[in-house]
């Protein structure tokens, strides 16, 4: 999902290029190209990789899905591997951009996480396209000093934080952010009003999203990536976002050391899981060196080292003896076997009808209309 | 000089001639003719889960029933949903006002500030100049993204403003409608400014100086003589500001707050969030249309200064 402040990414993407054209310039004889999430990837990575296998890493940055998709389905990227989140990934594999990996020269797919994988299965029947990256939930973030100054007793592990309005009305004052992402937002509220997290069901959505418009006189902005920045220099006191997003908003705060604590919270009443895929589209060039990195990526020794450097949990369970402690440790990260077991997956919504009807009931309901 | 030979001569210019015209016409055929009907193709088309994401897509391969199975599969729906829906046209009304409130305040700053150029010493203009384009030097996102570092609830002006001790609580212009304004403003102002002083600097002193003489007061001056001179410019900047702030997408995206419906964030939602190719290039299109009358009625009203000055 999305991470790191969008300038940052932008700067990636512009170190990238440079090296993009670097890459072209030298002509070196084997090359991989990788486009991921901006700020996803610990850099070391990408040089052991270079020096173990002498395959040259190509490497881009995108801060959206969407934008990911748009390439991918105008087709000819130029990129060996990508890595979509699954919800997009399952429809992508349906749009013939993908190609079926061919295990055998996944060696390494024995590390993998079963848990994890068969939940993956419900985008990818059989994990037929796609290996995981890493893996995390959509839940509060909040800022701890503010909330407690705004709202002493606030229930800061449940949705009714953020989705009861009398409690949001509270939290009006100090700033309230939430994802501008109706698949990622709209199921939470369903939660809350009691019904099934299920969004491809329009009449509960139309429900929800008419309780949305009922908070809408509290919500600063609808946003997927602002917050972590809003976040982090205590410009809101609290947001609907990605785990890792908002782990990542808690270390730069700690970094700036301007006192703003960050913290992050899985409501009770269970919260979405989401998982970032790496696949390899259909036309990809180079095709060896795009297994060959998949594979080196499924090493326990470098998932953990990627999961030590971003703070999300990855799908590789040998990988998690190689964690730093802080990491696996951190029921944020890795939650518990109780509230694992109440996280739940959504269905990709095929039926472009059904889609406009929910974006519409979305856009609706944050306009406050 | 024979007779024969001239008409072959005039031939030979005529020819020359259409070969230049030919020029400006290919490179508006090429960079805008053949895309813009790339996207109407599209915007009569049905979206589908596929690559590329609509349908039909012309198939050559099948020859002449090809075409002709391509050509069937077209129609008007994509555009009945955009009146249906009310979404859309309150979407180019709320662009279409506060492009047009923009505009306005941005002519309002860049007059003076235009005026004050134009009348500065000679050897100083090319200075003030220089000032108001040096802004383009960085990025427009970079600009527009200092603006939320001098608008947030933290910000620079906040701080700035709590610690005079002029407002006790902070200021939230951020992620609303005014701080679209301020950015846009912003962000345009340079467009304003620089025609309204290419007009204003051609601007007779001796007119002005006559009308002294003659006892009106400099109000009245400014009204019947320096404003109707500058009125080319006023034009000129108006157009240059109004026609890209309609369509404005970064600047509403960033500084704005959700209740900021503009035509280009709606098609931004169209593409990507729906996927639907085919709605969001009839919403270009009909953005399209929207935009022509103004350009038009600038042209038309070009044209009769040209015919004027003749």
């Amino acid at each position: 999902m999305t991470n790191g402040f969008r300038t940052n990414g932008l700067m990636a993407a512009c170190v990238a290029a440079l090296g993009l054209a670097l890459g072209v310039g030298q002509a070196l004889a084997k090359e991989v190209r990788v486009y991921n999430w901006s700020d996803y990837i610990d850099d070391q990575i990408l040089k052991d990789f270079e020096a173990e296998t002498g395959i040259k890493v190509v490497y881009d940055v995108f801060d959206s899905n969407e934008i990911l998709e748009t390439k991918l389905l105008t087709g000819k990227t130029g990129y060996d591997v990508v890595v979509p989140s699954a919800t997009f990934l399952s429809r992508q594999i349906k749009a013939g951009v993908f190609q079926k990996l061919d295990k055998s020269k996944l060696p390494n797919l024995s590390n993998a996480w079963p848990e994890i994988y068969q939940r993956i299965a419900k985008y990818d029947p059989d994990n037929a396209y796609s290996i995981n990256y890493m893996w995390g939930t959509t839940g509060i973030g909040y800022n701890v000093a503010k909330i407690k100054k705004a709202f002493p007793d606030a229930p800061l592990d449940s949705w009714k934080l953020v989705y009861d309005p009398e409690n949001l009305k509270k939290l009006k004052g100090c700033g309230v952010m939430f994802l501008d992402s109706p698949e990622d937002l709209m199921p939470s509220v369903l939660v809350y009003l009691g019904m099934s997290p299920d969004w491809s069901n329009v009449k509960n959505v139309e429900k929800a999203a008419e309780h949305l418009a009922k908070l809408k006189p509290y919500i600063t902005k609808f946003h997927s990536s602002e917050y972590i920045n809003a976040l982090a220099n205590g410009n809101i006191c609290v947001t609907v976002g990605y785990s890792g997003d908002i782990l990542q908003a808690k270390s730069r705060a700690e970094e700036a050391g301007k006192g703003v604590e960050v913290a992050y919270s899985i409501p009770n009443e269970g919260a979405q899981l989401w998982f970032d895929q790496m696949a390899i589209p259909a036309d990809a060039p180079n095709l060896e060196e795009a297994y060959a990195f998949l594979n080196y990526m499924l090493k326990p020794e470098v998932a953990a080292k990627a999961s030590n450097f971003v703070q999300y949990a990855n799908g590789n369970l040998k990988s998690q003896e190689f964690l730093d402690k802080e990491v696996k440790d951190n029921p944020e990260v890795y939650p518990s076997p109780e509230v694992f077991a109440k996280l739940y997956t959504m269905p990709t919504i095929e039926d472009s009808k059904i889609q406009r009807a929910l974006t519409r009931a979305w856009t609706k309901a944050k306009s406050g209309r | 000089m024979t007779d024969a030979a001239l008409p072959a001569r005039d031939g030979a210019s005529v020819w020359r001639r259409r070969a230049l015209i030919a020029v400006p016409y290919l490179w508006l055929l090429v960079l805008f003719l053949a895309p813009f009907f790339i996207v109407l193709k599209i915007s009569l088309s049905d979206t589908v889960i596929a690559q590329p994401p609509y349908e039909p897509v012309l198939d050559l391969a099948n020859g002449w029933q090809g075409v002709k199975d391509w050509w069937a599969g077209l129609d008007l729906e994509n555009y009945g949903l955009l009146f249906e829906d009310e979404i859309y046209w309150r979407s180019y009304l709320s662009s279409l006002k506060i492009a047009a409130i923009s505009t306005f305040l941005a002519l309002l700053i860049a007059y003076p500030m235009a005026y004050g150029m134009a009348r500065a010493p000679k050897s100083l203009r090319p200075t003030l100049l220089m000032a108001v384009i040096l802004p383009f030097w960085t990025s427009l996102l970079i600009r527009v993204y200092a603006w939320i570092g001098i608008l947030n609830p933290e910000g620079l002006l906040n701080q700035l403003l709590l610690g005079v001790g002029l407002i006790s609580e902070p200021l939230y212009i951020m992620n609303t409608e005014t701080a679209v304004y301020i950015g846009i403003v912003y962000s345009y102002l340079p467009f304003m400014v620089l025609p309204l002083y290419s007009s204003l600097e051609k601007l007779d002193d001796t007119l002005l100086e006559a009308a002294a003489d003659l006892g009106s007061p400099p109000w009245k001056s400014f009204w019947q003589i320096t404003f109707p001179l500058s009125l080319p410019g006023v034009i000129a900047g108006c157009f240059l500001v109004f026609i890209p702030a309609v369509g404005e997408f970064v600047i509403p995206d960033l500084l704005g707050g959700s209740e900021t419906l503009m035509i280009g964030k709606t098609l931004y939602n169209e593409f990507f969030l729906n996927r639907d190719w085919p709605v969001s290039s009839a919403l270009a299109v009909l953005l399209l249309l929207v935009l022509v009358v103004p350009i038009a009625l600038y042209n038309n009203i070009q044209a009769r200064e040209l015919e004027a000055a003749k």
